[in-house]
């Protein structure tokens, strides 16, 4: 952005002041599922270094991969597998969201509104339905 | 709740902002401080209590946050009645752009409760208590709730905003169908109030390499226009890491259009234009 003056000839020239953004902007589902959305990116990212963790564990042998396993079955680890599991379904359904808008559909407003809060639901159920159907492993 | 339209508001309002510092990220010039408190007048018994941003450039302090009293039996129905209304009883230093008082200008813009809307067709009892009015969000003020625009104006003036032709003139207008014409429906009707432009996170971060949802609706108007015969040219100009492709459909804009456009569409029409072409 060009730097500009407070006034003409002014002696002590400075920077205009920048307006609030992020800091008074109010958070929207528009907003709040794009930041989620590359949030779960991250956390994706993540999990992908501690599946590569297991993998290792599982090649170097019984006795390190039944390490591994007293925390992955812990409560700890169980939670965090559920917060991945959770991660994982509104980063897919989300990135469905945005193929869709990228092959120009659902831009009416009510339909942004509408396909938001399904992701958000379907994450929800998609989580729920996982976690029920391998009997929740750890617990 | 689903949001039909960009001039409703929700019912319930789980975050009234982001949960992050008050001056996150925040120069220290542009850190905003506590102002003063100006009481109604004696004998007001409707009053609204709003929150507002000052800025006085005459001076050496920082922006400030003002209280200001309203009387609402002596004050017209909208948030820019209550501008004007402080600015004429309580403190004539207040400034703010305004012009048409029906939302065709679009130059009364400003971030009110959080998100950007024309004061002129925000009603007063709209807002919460109390109601915050600051200048439209990510922008270099002048003063008060009063803009610097350069900047917008030059990324509008980078797509070349008029009609380009190769073919010599004939003598008479360049003619369009009705059929073509409706083809800009939803797009001429930009009063370039830049609300949408203000409300893109993607601007706020990029904004002096990304053009922003209000001029990229102007590129895709031109482009669209049967009479142009520039569309290459102007795709050329658009296809850029930044110009264009910063926009992560992120959509504050078409939520916050006040005259229910939608910007977030046509910027996805001209990523599909750009990868069309290649074919």
């Amino acid at each position: 952005m060009k730097e500009q003056a407070t006034t003409p000839g002014s002696t002590a020239q400075r920077m205009r002041p920048l307006s609030p953004n992020i800091q008074i902007y109010r958070p929207q589902l528009t907003s709040v599922l794009s930041i989620t959305n590359r949030i779960t990116g991250v956390i994706l990212s993540v999990f992908g270094i501690a599946l590569v963790v297991w993998l290792t564990g599982v090649a170097a042998g019984a006795q390190t991969y039944s390490r591994l396993h007293l925390l992955i079955d812990s409560w700890f680890g169980q939670a965090v597998l559920f917060a991945f599991t959770f991660a994982f379904f509104l980063h897919l359904c989300g990135g469905i969201r945005h193929l869709l808008w990228d092959a120009g559909l659902g831009f009416e407003l009510r339909t942004i509104y509408a396909s938001g809060w399904t992701v958000l639901a379907a994450s929800v159920a998609l989580t729920a339905i996982t976690w029920l159907a391998s009997g929740f492993p750890g617990g | 709740m689903i949001i039909e339209r960009s001039d409703q508001l929700p019912r319930v309002t789980l975050l009234k902002r982001f949960p992050v510092p008050r001056n996150f990220g925040v120069a220290q010039g542009s850190r905003i401080v506590r102002g003063k408190t100006w009481r109604a007048p004696d004998g007001a018994t409707r009053v609204k209590t709003f929150e507002i941003y000052r800025y006085d450039p005459d001076t050496k302090g920082n922006p400030r946050l003002d209280t200001f009293e309203v009387d609402l039996d002596d004050c017209g129905p909208m948030v820019l009645d209550a501008l004007i209304w402080i600015k004429n009883k309580i403190d004539p230093t207040l400034a703010f752009r305004r012009s048409c008082r029906e939302g065709v200008c679009g130059s009364c813009a400003m971030n009110m409760d959080g998100t950007n809307w024309l004061a002129c067709t925000r009603f007063i009892s709209e807002m919460g208590s109390p109601g915050t009015i600051y200048p439209l969000a990510n922008m270099r003020i002048i003063k008060d709730l009063v803009p610097d625009q350069t900047h917008l104006f030059a990324q509008y003036e980078m797509v070349e905003p008029w009609l380009r032709t190769k073919t010599p003139e004939s003598g008479s207008e360049r003619l369009q169908s009705p059929e073509d014409r409706e083809k800009l429906d939803g797009y001429y009707e930009c009063i370039l109030c830049f609300c949408c432009t203000s409300g893109c996170p993607s601007h706020w971060w990029n904004g002096d390499r990304f053009l922003g949802p209000a001029v990229l609706l102007q590129a895709y108007r031109w482009l669209i226009d049967s009479r142009d015969e520039a569309a290459g040219n102007r795709l050329d100009n658009l296809e850029d890491p930044f110009r264009l492709y910063r926009c992560h459909t992120i959509l504050n804009c078409t939520r916050t259009c006040p005259k229910g456009l939608n910007p977030g569409r046509a910027i996805a029409e001209i990523k599909k234009m750009v990868v069309a072409r290649r074919n």
